[in-house]
C-alpha cells in the first residue's frame, strides 16, 4: 500500500505537471480538490484516464469521483480493491 | 473616413533577454546553434502557478508579452485579440498525437487536446482578460502575422476597433524538429556556420513571442505609425523589385527616403540570395539583419516589428542589427521577411 501511495504521487505530479513537487510535498490525507492541491475538473479527467489506462479501472459514474478523488489514501485504497492491472 | 494606426505598447519574449525591457545592450551568442532557446521569463510573475502547468511555451511566452505590451500602452478594454502563428500549439500537438500511438488510439487526455489547437493563445488571452470581443487567429505560414497585422491595420484606419492586441507567436517541439531537419528545412544539430556569411542550407528553429497595442491614438507612449503592410504567398508574375516599388509608390515613398532596411535572411544559402536583389533596390538604407540573434521562426516578422519599435523609441541602432554603420536618426523602416521564396511580406513603418 506504502509503495502505492508513492507511485501514485508520482504519476499525480508527472500527469498533471505540478512543476516543482515531489512526491514528499503531497501527504496521505490531504484533499486532492478545493483546499488542498487544488485540482480542478481537468484534472478529475486526467485521473479517470489514467485509472482505466494503469489499473484497468473504470470509473463509470463521474460522482463516484467524489469519494474515490478524495486524497491520495483514498485512490490507494480504492485501487487495491478494484485493480485489474 | 481613415483613421491613422499606432503601435502603443509591445512586450516579447525570444531567445535574447527581450522581456526584462531591455534592448540588445547584451546580446547571447547562438553561434553555430540550430535549435534557439527562448530566454525565460519569471512566468509566476504573470500566471497563477494553478494556471501556469498546463500551459505549452507558445502560451507562456504570448501571457507574458501580451501583458507587458497592455501594461504599457495602460489599455483594459481591447475592440480585438488578433494572433498570427505558423506551426500553433506543437507541443500539445505532438503530446495528443504521441499519446494516440503509445496507447493504441485510447485513453486520450483532455489537456493535450483542449490545447492543441492553433487559437489557444488568442483564447487563453481573452479568458484571462475576460474579453468577449473580435477573436482571431491567422494561420498562413510566414505570412500568418502580416496577416494579422493586415487585419488590425484595416479595423483600426477604417474606425472599426479603437484599440486591438495583435501578437505573432511560435513554439517547437522535439518530432517537428526532426521532421524539418530530415526535410532539410532546418539545420542539423551538428552544423557550423557563420549566419552573416552562410554556406550551409537550411535554417535554423526557434521560438518566441511578440505582441503589440495598436489604437487610432497617439499617445506619449507611441512606438511608430503602422503605415502599410502587404503580402504575397508566390511571386508568381513579379520579381522582388517590382513588388517592392509597386508598395513604396503606392505609400509616395522612394527607396531613398526609407532609413532601415530590416531583412529576415535566416542563413540558409538558397534563400537568401532573395534578399540581396531587394537590397540592392536600397544603396543608401540602413541594412539590417535580426534573425542570427533570435533564429527563424514562421512568425518572425512580429519579432522584427518589435526591434523597429525600440530603433524608434530609442532612436539607435544596436551594433548587432547593423550590416553597415548604423545612421543615427530613423524615419522610416521597412521590414521584408520571406520563408523559402514563398510568404513574401513588406511591412513599413514610421517614426512620429
Amino acid at each position: 500500500m506504502e509503495e502505492l501511495k508513492i507511485e501514485l504521487k508520482n504519476k499525480l505530479i508527472t500527469a498533471l505537471n505540478l512543476e516543482g513537487m515531489t512526491a514528499d510535498d503531497i501527504n496521505d490525507s490531504d484533499p486532492l480538490f478545493g483546499d488542498g492541491l487544488g485540482l480542478d475538473s481537468i484534472d478529475a479527467l486526467e485521473l479517470i484516464v489514467m485509472m482505466d489506462r494503469d489499473y484497468g479501472i473504470k470509473i463509470i459514474d463521474p460522482k463516484d469521483g467524489k469519494t474515490i478523488f478524495l486524497s491520495i489514501e483514498t485512490m490507494a485504497a480504492y485501487i487495491e480493491e478494484h485493480r485489474n492491472k | 473616413m481613415k483613421g491613422k494606426c499606432y503601435i502603443n505598447g509591445i512586450g516579447c519574449v525570444s531567445p535574447q533577454k527581450t522581456h526584462d525591457g531591455s534592448f540588445l545592450e547584451e546580446v547571447i551568442d547562438f553561434r553555430n546553434a540550430s535549435v534557439y532557446e527562448v530566454s525565460k521569463p519569471d512566468y509566476q510573475k504573470y500566471i497563477s502557478p494553478v494556471s501556469v502547468r498546463r500551459m505549452s511555451s507558445a502560451v507562456k511566452n504570448s501571457i507574458v508579452a501580451s501583458s507587458m505590451a497592455l501594461d504599457e500602452a495602460g489599455v483594459d478594454d481591447l475592440d480585438a485579440i488578433i494572433t498570427g502563428t505558423g506551426f500553433g500549439c506543437i507541443q500539445d500537438s505532438e503530446k495528443f498525437l504521441k499519446g494516440l500511438i503509445d496507447h493504441d488510439e485510447d485513453f486520450l487526455t483532455p489537456t493535450p487536446f483542449i490545447q492543441s489547437t492553433h487559437n489557444t493563445v488568442a483564447g487563453q488571452i481573452a479568458l484571462l482578460r475576460k474579453c468577449r470581443a473580435y477573436n482571431f487567429t491567422y494561420v498562413n505560414g510566414a505570412n500568418s502575422f502580416p496577416s494579422a497585422l493586415l487585419d488590425a491595420l484595416l479595423q483600426i484606419t477604417s474606425m472599426e476597433a479603437n484599440t486591438i492586441l495583435i501578437g505573432g507567436v511560435d513554439e517547437m517541439a522535439p518530432h517537428t524538429r526532426a521532421l524539418f531537419q530530415t526535410l532539410g528545412q532546418f539545420k542539423k544539430n551538428d552544423t557550423e556556420f557563420d549566419y552573416l556569411d552562410n554556406k550551409t542550407e537550411g535554417c535554423t528553429s526557434s521560438e518566441g513571442s511578440a505582441f503589440f497595442v495598436l489604437s487610432n491614438e497617439h499617445m506619449e507612449e507611441t512606438y511608430a505609425e503602422v503605415v502599410d503592410v502587404f503580402f504575397l504567398n508566390n511571386l508568381v508574375s513579379q520579381d522582388v523589385k517590382t513588388f517592392t516599388i509597386e508598395f513604396l509608390t503606392r505609400n509616395n515613398l522612394s527607396p531613398n527616403e526609407v532609413d532601415c532596411v530590416l531583412l529576415g535572411k535566416n542563413g540558409d544559402l538558397t534563400f537568401d540570395v532573395v534578399y540581396d536583389d531587394f537590397s540592392s533596390l536600397f544603396p543608401s538604407s540602413n541594412q539590417l539583419v535580426f534573425k542570427h540573434l533570435f533564429g527563424e521562426m514562421l512568425t518572425a516578422p512580429a519579432i522584427a516589428l518589435w526591434l523597429s519599435c525600440k530603433i524608434f523609441k530609442t532612436q539607435s541602432i544596436p551594433k548587432s542589427l547593423a550590416l553597415d554603420v548604423p545612421r543615427s536618426s530613423v524615419n522610416y523602416i521597412l521590414i521584408y521577411n520571406q520563408y523559402r521564396n514563398s510568404d513574401h511580406s513588406l511591412m513599413l513603418l514610421k517614426n512620429v
